[in-house]
């Protein structure tokens, strides 16, 4: 089997790519999937990069796919059209709000000249055989799935039109194929649906085809709206916890008042199974779980548990004692240079990648297989994990990835899926199990504290040299991306390291000129929950970046805006940035307390640049907002994106506009303070995402023309640019670089709710407020 | 066990559950109404942001029992049919904008602005900056901009 690689067409010069029409009762066409991972292409002007031959070999061998219809497609993604003129294809990736399904459709509604809401998407099931290549993550999916998936849909197209001329009695080249329906010059026509099982084959034969070019594109590049946005507002958008899967009963756990504490022992489980509704109560390795008829009742039985726990990993850890750890495990900036420098040194504490759905998942485990549904980022690892859970073979645990409500780095993992399991095992029942917001909030995985040194050097109007040493507590990335990574780490230039420094290398890029750069990561403390939260290490060394940059370009007497503008290293770049600057009206006069902010970041082969202008004035920063923190007021966001190729320039925007939110959050108000071994935020009300007070009442987003034939990464690009702004902005406005994030972590803004029991108890004055 | 009966989106219903279970878990876990969401179980995060009598209320708050049988709860899944047309002004207004990222907070986010709309209708007044700010539902994916676009557009066709 080969990947739809592509070779140059000496008589047209232009690119062909392979893939297969597979053997199946109706058209279905196929190409080989691209790897994934931050080093799958290196270069936008590349051909996608592929897996050596012989791991291919290993795989599958073509001539199995070839002689037996039925065989799996393995490590192949197909499109298959349909009797009524519908195309399907399953993504082997999360949607968990990030538009890929939406993006997707319009690939093939691109190449088979269909209309989109003709192209039905679904998420595969855990296809183990495409080994690392069913990871949603490192704002991946577009730029490993671009070209395969047209391939696909190309030859759908290819294949169509062949079989239409046979029909038609007209040659393929007098054919026309538009909205679904194929017409030759002679006014016969037919449409797409009724060619579908004519244009089937027994065999499973290789074809070679060509894509669309860019300039003939009607679809990709246009902005279209999502094709899940009607479910989404009728409330017909199915998550996890809403499916009915039969006998999955309402699964909570109780869970310690500590991180990763463990169950000593509990005094009064009987009571509890006999409480109303409740149908199980058991020790799990993790807690205590309960099923009941509802999750109301499960609430009820998790507050009335009584029992004694044993310390947790983190006991007796505060926000200052890993502080301390992490000093300690700063890597030396060397010997200060005998010019000039401007240094600085700062402090992210703890964050919260709490998606709004929490951890949730349904399992129905059996003696001798299991089935699973949840949002999985990673299914195939996941699908390993329970397996090795349950003891049973991988190949009896059937995974499915459902809509996610939300990711944020979250649901690269699978805490809850291999949870359900164990529960569903132990009881020898279903369970619909989910976490409770306090538990989410307190338990789940955080985005881990960092610090980040930094040394720039200068002299006259010159940058010599640019430092940063980043220092982190340790980020479990054991979903899969290293995986990745160690696939491909031997052909990357970082030599023999751990996954998260080469992930750190592969993500830290020095977009300005600033002389010899080095970026060094150094990790500490294994104790904590941790996981990447969106856009992974680059918000937190992009702030500390561009603050530095704002105080180089003061000692140089320049304007922050035009002395990034001379530094910058392409005119890509500093399109983006005039794009802002222009917009946003940089350098505009500005009342005392406020001001702007502007910062550019690089990352998944994109470029982005954000303005903004924020309000630090007394009356503005204490204006009164009942259980949440006003802070500081962004009033305005510019932000301009430059992804090379921008399929869908709406989704494209919607991306932008969450992780501008992000970006806010991260700066001003958001974080976790951990006290005594755990977390006091326990929901909402304590953890201070950005909301609509905190929204800037004017935004907007610039989408540039595309730059490049093939798209980068989006998902998580805005987050970096955004939060460095905001920054610079509120160090402009107050006259003080800030240097510990977010601004307010000094101020505990909630009473904290107790930790026994884990959860707080329902409300039950909802009349009151109804309004 | 109790009963207790109440209409839900122009239908009359009756549960069998002990009266202290909150609404949030009859519509969901016992009627299979699922577009209420949960995301924090305590009236903050307002994902299940429902209508009760034609206001918004969180159906997570309100023990079943204090319901009685005149009451009309709506939810997202009957919004459309209070307009009496296939969409909600509202509805069409957040296509339009294409607000959802992840979808989840949105049912929510609809229900409140609906009901914001109404209040400020009610008060004979447009909607305001202040108005937006106050709306509390949490949107993990951050479209508030959007929202803030789409309220006012689907007020101006309310
Ligand atoms: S679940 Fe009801 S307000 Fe959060
Ligand atoms: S759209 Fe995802 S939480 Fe709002």
């Amino acid at each position: 089997m080969t990947a739809p690689h592509d070779e140059l067409d000496e008589g047209i010069g232009r690119r062909r790519f392979f893939g297969y029409v597979l053997a199946a009762p109706t058209l279905v066409t196929a190409a080989g999937l691209v790897p994934a991972g931050p080093a799958a292409s290196p270069s936008a002007a590349e051909p996608p990069a592929r897996l050596p031959a012989q791991d291919l070999t290993e795989l599958i061998d073509l001539n199995d796919l070839m002689t037996a219809a039925a065989l799996p497609t393995s490590g192949l993604i197909s499109v298959e059209v349909r009797p009524d003129g519908t195309v399907s294809f399953a993504l082997p990736r999360a949607e968990v709000g990030q538009g890929i399904t939406t993006s997707t459709a319009m690939l093939i509604a691109e190449e088979l000249a269909v209309p989109l809401d003709r192209v039905r998407i679904t998420l595969a099931d855990a296809r183990p055989e495409l080994i690392f290549n069913q990871l949603t993550g490192g704002s991946n999916t577009t730029i490993a799935t671009y070209t395969p998936i047209r391939v696909a849909a190309a030859i759908a197209r290819q294949r169509l039109l062949e079989t239409a001329a046979a029909e038609l009695g007209s040659p393929v080249a007098g054919l026309t194929l538009k909205d679904g329906v194929i017409s030759d010059r002679s006014g016969g026509s037919v449409g797409i649906g009724a060619l579908a099982d004519k244009a089937a084959v027994a065999r499973t034969r290789q074809v070679s085809v060509e894509l669309a070019p860019r300039q003939s594109f009607t679809v990709i590049g246009r902005p279209h709206n999502r094709i899940d946005a009607l479910d989404a507002v009728t409330g017909r958008k199915k998550f996890t916890m809403d499916l009915d899967v039969p006998g999955a009963q309402p699964t909570m756990l109780c869970r310690p008042p500590t991180i990763n504490g463990k169950v000593g022992s509990v005094a009064n489980l009987a009571e509890v199974r006999a409480m109303p509704g409740v149908t199980d109560a058991v020790v799990v390795s993790t807690g205590v779980a309960v099923r009941a008829a509802t999750f109301g009742q499960c609430i009820d039985a998790v507050r009335a548990l009584r029992v004694t726990w044993k310390p947790g990993t983190a006991a007796g850890k505060s926000d200052e004692s890993v502080l301390g750890e992490l000093r300690a495990a700063e890597l030396p900036l060397g010997l200060r240079p005998p010019t000039p420098v401007v240094e600085g040194a700062f402090t992210f504490y703890f964050r919260s990648n709490s998606a709004l759905e929490p951890n949730c998942a349904i399992a129905d485990v059996r003696p001798d297989r299991a089935e699973i549904w949840s949002a999985l980022k990673s299914p195939i690892v996941a699908q390993q994990a329970v397996a090795v859970r349950l003891g049973l073979p991988p190949g009896k645990v059937t995974v499915h990835v459902t809509e996610g409500g939300g990711s944020f780095g979250r649901k690269l993992f699978f805490d809850a899926a291999l949870e359900a399991a164990e529960v569903s095992q132990k009881i020898g029942k279903p369970v619909k199990l989910m976490w409770h917001r306090a538990d989410d909030s307190r338990q789940g995985r955080t985005h881990p504290m960092a610090t980040s040194r930094v040394r720039a050097a200068y002299l006259g109007g010159t940058v010599l040299s640019y430092k940063q040493r980043h220092t982190s507590v340790a980020t479990d990335l054991g979903h899969g991306l290293g995986e990745i990574i160690t696939a491909l780490a031997a052909r990357l230039p970082v030599g023999d390291i751990g996954f998260s420094q080469t992930f750190f290398h592969l993500s830290q890029s020095m977009p300005y000129e600033f002389g010899a750069s080095s970026h060094l990561l150094s990790e500490t403390d294994k104790d904590f929950n941790t996981g990447s939260m969106r856009n992974v290490y680059s918000p937190d060394v992009a702030c500390a970046r561009e603050l530095i940059t704002d105080q180089l370009a003061a000692r140089m007497g320049k304007d922050p805006y035009r002395f990034r503008h001379d530094f910058l290293r392409d005119a890509r770049s500093r399109a983006a940035l005039a794009a802002v600057a222009e917009a946003g009206g940089w350098g505009r006069s500005m009342p005392a307390g406020t001001a702007q902010g502007i910062a550019f970041h690089s990352e998944y082969k994109s470029v982005s640049a954000a303005l903004v202008e924020i309000d630090c004035r007394p009356e503005t920063v204490n204006r009164p907002i009942r259980d949440g923190v006003a802070g500081p007021r962004v009033t305005k966001a510019v932000f301009a994106v430059d992804v090379g190729l921008a399929v869908n320039p709406r989704g494209l925007e919607a991306q932008m506009m969450g992780g501008i939110m992000d970006g806010i959050a991260l700066a001003l108000t958001s974080s976790l303070h951990l006290r005594d071994g755990y977390f006091l935020e326990a929901s909402w009300d304590n953890y201070f995402y950005t909301r609509q007070w905190n929204t800037p009442p004017e935004l907007r987003i610039i989408v540039l023309p595309s730059t490049s034939d093939e798209p980068g990464g989006a998902g998580e690009l805005g987050v970096a640019a955004s939060m460095a702004a905001v920054a610079c902005a509120y160090g402009r406005a107050t006259g003080t670089m800030p240097t510990s994030f977010p601004i307010n972590h000094g101020t505990l803004s909630f009473t904290p709710k107790p930790t026994v029991p884990p959860v707080p108890p329902s409300p039950a004055d909802g009349l009151d407020h109804a309004r | 066990m109790p009963e207790y009966t109440f209409r839900v989106n122009g239908e009359q219903v009756t549960v069998d559950v002990p009266g202290d279970v909150r609404l949030l878990w009859v519509l969901r876990d016992i009627l299979g109404i699922t577009g209420p969401k949960y995301g924090c179980g305590i009236n903050v995060c307002k994902a299940c942001t429902s209508h009760l009598n034609g206001k918004a209320v969180n159906p997570c708050a309100i023990p079943v029992e204090a319901l009685q049988a005149s009451d009309e709860v709506t939810t997202i899944e009957g919004l459309a049919a209070t307009s009496g047309q296939e969409l909600h002004p509202m509805q069409r207004a957040w296509l339009e904008h294409d607000v959802a990222q992840c979808g989840y907070c949105q049912p929510g986010q609809i229900m409140a602005a609906v009901a914001l709309v109404r209040r400020a209708a009610a008060e004979g007044r447009a909607i305001t900056d202040d108005d937006l700010d106050g709306l509390r539902n949490i949107c993990r994916c951050g479209t508030y901009f959007r929202i803030r676009e789409a309220v006012r557009a689907g007020a101006a066709d309310m």
